[in-house]
């Protein structure tokens, strides 16, 4: 009797347990930063009964697109995955893949207006109609960090960093003729001084909108203001000035050890130099040129959107739906904002985290906002999208190695970027056309 | 008179070997049609569009100089891998051979690393020369030394030289100790007798005496130096810099795993494959010659 009871009971168990719609979630975020993503899957799954959010960890960025590639073409894709900028091509070129969110949303009847978004970030992730393709979920810019303890030793007003190259040039040799064993380093060099310094300084990085109006496009990164530009940071490399790191954020640990007293690098880098530094640091905006005229413009994001897969029930996008909705609420992104450090996605979680006075308690908070909004976006600053740019940026980064060592100068390096960025461009061009 | 067991059955002996094709069919054969298949093929990374474009990769392929950088690369990276690990292994073999006491511990030490995977051994190697926390990194830094591998070509290729080669000494090792302990004494005390000295008996009796075992690691080290080293690299260079440590086998998975570029990827593990088939035809044509069995 107790017997059939029990199984009765697992049963009903079983069958609430499938009443519940399952959305699988493929993400990146590993450490802290997957603590507080599982948080939100676990908070969302806890606020109603009908649909559960499963987070799963895939590896990095690449590792996990090639993850959800391979379970695509075997027919068992997850609902939402999580895809870092430079795949954004590639993600939207996959026409029969991917489920366009404005698209998801018009579907399922979701209230959902993308002006509500940041524009900055909004419009990496749109297509040239302005429809929202996939939803912003962690959203960085780099900015730059000064070492206030090395600015005082070296004699420099540490409250005052260094807002154009010029200045930055003065503060270096400063900190040089003090001692300083590494003035400054980078994380991102492609990111920072070719993608960013391009938008910063409203330089496009390719033809039809940096990519955005087409896979016709050809980079344009051997303009002279972008040679002059890696060929200043080969100046300062040779001078002892800037020290090369490597293509990722190997250069974020030498800040914070004290060993380099600049750097530029992810806005997302703060919560672990607050964490480890032991010495005063500011947040500032990226130094500019200003011979460039209408420098600075506005800066362009890194991180990463959700993507929705194709080819899930209506009930499942439904959940998805929910579930995206609820990740853009005013509160959740505050939140997350304030948690990890990556840019609110939408205008009213700034508002909220601005107005609890959130960025007088930790300043800097606040920069890689405002950095991003700094002016409205243009055709040259609204964001980038090179077909196969996992290959394209790596070229670039070769090309920038080889300068920063001498083996190259800067134009020769630049030109040659370009025309092996090119070839990697009429490469996806071929393998997209319809 | 020779002794032969033959099967009198005309089914049994395929029936034995069955399994044994059928592994090498599915998990080498195919792959390789594959491989040869995706080469002629553009493929968008989803496989939604499938063109077939004849040579067109291949020809993509040796346009780009640095495609055809990165085979003096590897021919570089495996001649250094394969003689330096066959070089210390056999110089570590033969002064564990004369080991009397606690000779099992010594060998256990020297076998152990063979367990560590590659990519972990990239990444010990990598903190150990990390350019500003690591311990090796400090004490060449003391010693006067620039240590900066993420810029210095040189570096960076004696970097993964270092992890790729400690990686596989073991195995040289083991293969070594076992020929070293086959030689019979008799020959070296004989020659020892006649007045030779331990450098003259290596060199005439030994040496001569282990090349079955030389040449055997010859073939399986520049194999492990084209084909299994990507994970060290991965870890540590990542091909950098400017394409110092891009050897084709780490193009072949970072092209094709990272960059989602199957057709390309694939007719560069075509190309590999026939280096591969071509080097190892040559070692048997020309070096087997000079082994004595």
């Amino acid at each position: 009797m107790l017997k059939f009871a029990l199984a009765a009971a697992a049963a009903l168990l079983s069958t609430a347990a499938q009443a519940q719609i399952e959305i699988h979630w493929w993400h990146s975020m590993s450490g802290a930063l997957g603590d507080r993503l599982n948080e939100l899957a676990t908070n969302f799954n806890a606020s109603q009964k009908e649909y559960k959010v499963l987070p799963v960890y895939k590896g990095s960025y690449p590792e996990s697109m090639t993850a959800a590639i391979a379970a695509f073409r075997a027919g068992s894709a997850p609902h939402i995955l999580q895809v870092f900028e430079v795949g954004t091509a590639t993600m939207m070129s996959a026409r029969g893949a991917v489920k366009p969110v404005y698209l998801m949303m018009k579907e399922a009847g979701e209230p959902f207006e993308p002006k509500n978004y940041l524009a900055a970030v909004a419009g990496y992730y749109s297509d040239s109609k302005g429809n929202l393709l996939s939803l912003p979920f962690n959203s960085s810019t780099p900015v730059f960090y000064v070492n206030k303890d090395a600015f005082k030793k070296a004699g420099l007003d540490p409250e005052k960093a260094p807002k154009t190259w010029k200045e930055f040039g003065i503060a270096a040799g400063k900190l040089k003729a003090s001692g300083q064993v590494c003035v400054y380093t980078t994380g991102w060099p492609s990111w920072v001084h070719v993608e960013n310094f391009s938008a910063w300084h409203n330089l496009p990085i390719g033809t039809k909108e940096n990519g955005i109006g087409g896979t016709d496009t050809q980079f344009t990164i051997n303009s002279p203001a972008h040679v002059k530009h890696v060929s200043m940071l080969a100046d300062f490399a040779k001078q002892g000035w800037f020290t090369y790191s490597g293509r990722t954020n190997q250069a974020e640990a030498r800040f914070f050890s004290g060993e380099c007293a600049m750097l530029t690098s992810s806005s997302g880098a703060q919560a672990n130099i607050r964490r480890n530094a032991k010495f005063d640091f500011s947040v500032n905006f990226l130094p500019y040129h200003d011979e460039i005229k209408g420098a600075p413009q506005n800066s362009i994001i890194g991180g990463a959107t959700l993507w929705v897969m194709s080819g899930k029930k209506p009930a499942e996008y439904k959940g998805v739906t929910k579930f995206f909705t609820y990740l853009s609420s005013t509160d959740v992104q505050a939140g997350w904002h304030k948690a990890t450090g990556y840019v609110p996605i939408t205008n009213a979680a700034y508002e909220a985290t601005r107005k609890e006075g959130y960025y007088e308690k930790v300043p800097g908070a606040d920069m890689a906002v405002r950095q991003l909004t700094n002016k409205p976006p243009t055709a040259n600053s609204k964001g980038l999208r090179f077909g196969n740019y996992v290959q394209g940026r790596e070229v670039i980064e070769e090309e920038m190695e080889a300068v920063f060592s001498g083996k190259k100068d800067a134009k020769t390096a630049m030109d040659d970027a370009v025309r092996r960025g090119n070839d990697i461009l009429r490469r996806f061009e071929a393998a997209n056309k319809n | 008179m020779e002794k032969r067991v033959v099967f009198r059955s005309a089914w049994l002996p395929y029936a034995l070997l069955a399994p044994q094709i059928a592994v090498t069919l599915v998990f080498f054969f195919w792959p390789a049609v594959q491989a040869i298949w995706y080469s002629f093929q553009l493929q968008d990374a989803f496989g939604e569009r499938t063109q077939f474009v004849g040579l067109a990769n291949f020809a993509a392929l040796f346009r780009d100089a640095n495609y055809l950088h990165s085979f003096g690369i590897t021919a570089l990276f495996s001649a250094l891998v394969a003689g330096c690990g066959i070089g210390i292994a056999l110089l570590l073999a033969t002064m564990a051979n004369r080991v009397i006491r606690g000779a099992l511990g010594y060998r256990t030490l020297l076998i152990w690393p063979y367990a560590v995977a590659p990519a972990v051994a990239g990444v010990l190697w990598a903190f150990l020369f990390a350019p500003s926390v690591g311990i090796i990194t400090y004490a060449l830094r003391r010693a006067g030394y620039n240590w900066d591998w993420v810029l210095q070509a040189d570096q960076a290729m004696a970097l993964v030289v270092i992890a790729s080669v400690w990686k596989q000494i073991s195995y040289n090792f083991l293969f070594f100790l076992a020929g070293l302990q086959s030689i019979p004494r008799s020959l070296i005390e004989a020659a020892a007798i006649d007045g030779a000295g331990p450098m003259r008996r290596f060199w005439t009796i030994v040496f001569p005496l282990l090349s079955p075992t030389t040449f055997f690691l010859l073939v399986v080290n520049i194999v492990y130096a084209f084909f299994d080293t990507f994970g060290v690299i991965d870890a540590t260079t990542q091909g950098g810099p400017a394409g110092a440590t891009q050897i084709l086998i780490y193009k072949v998975y970072y092209d094709g795993v990272k960059a989602a570029d199957l057709g390309g990827s694939s007719a560069q593990s075509v190309v590999l494959m026939a280096i591969v088939i071509a080097l190892t035809a040559i070692q048997f044509r020309f070096v087997e010659r000079k082994v004595q069995y």
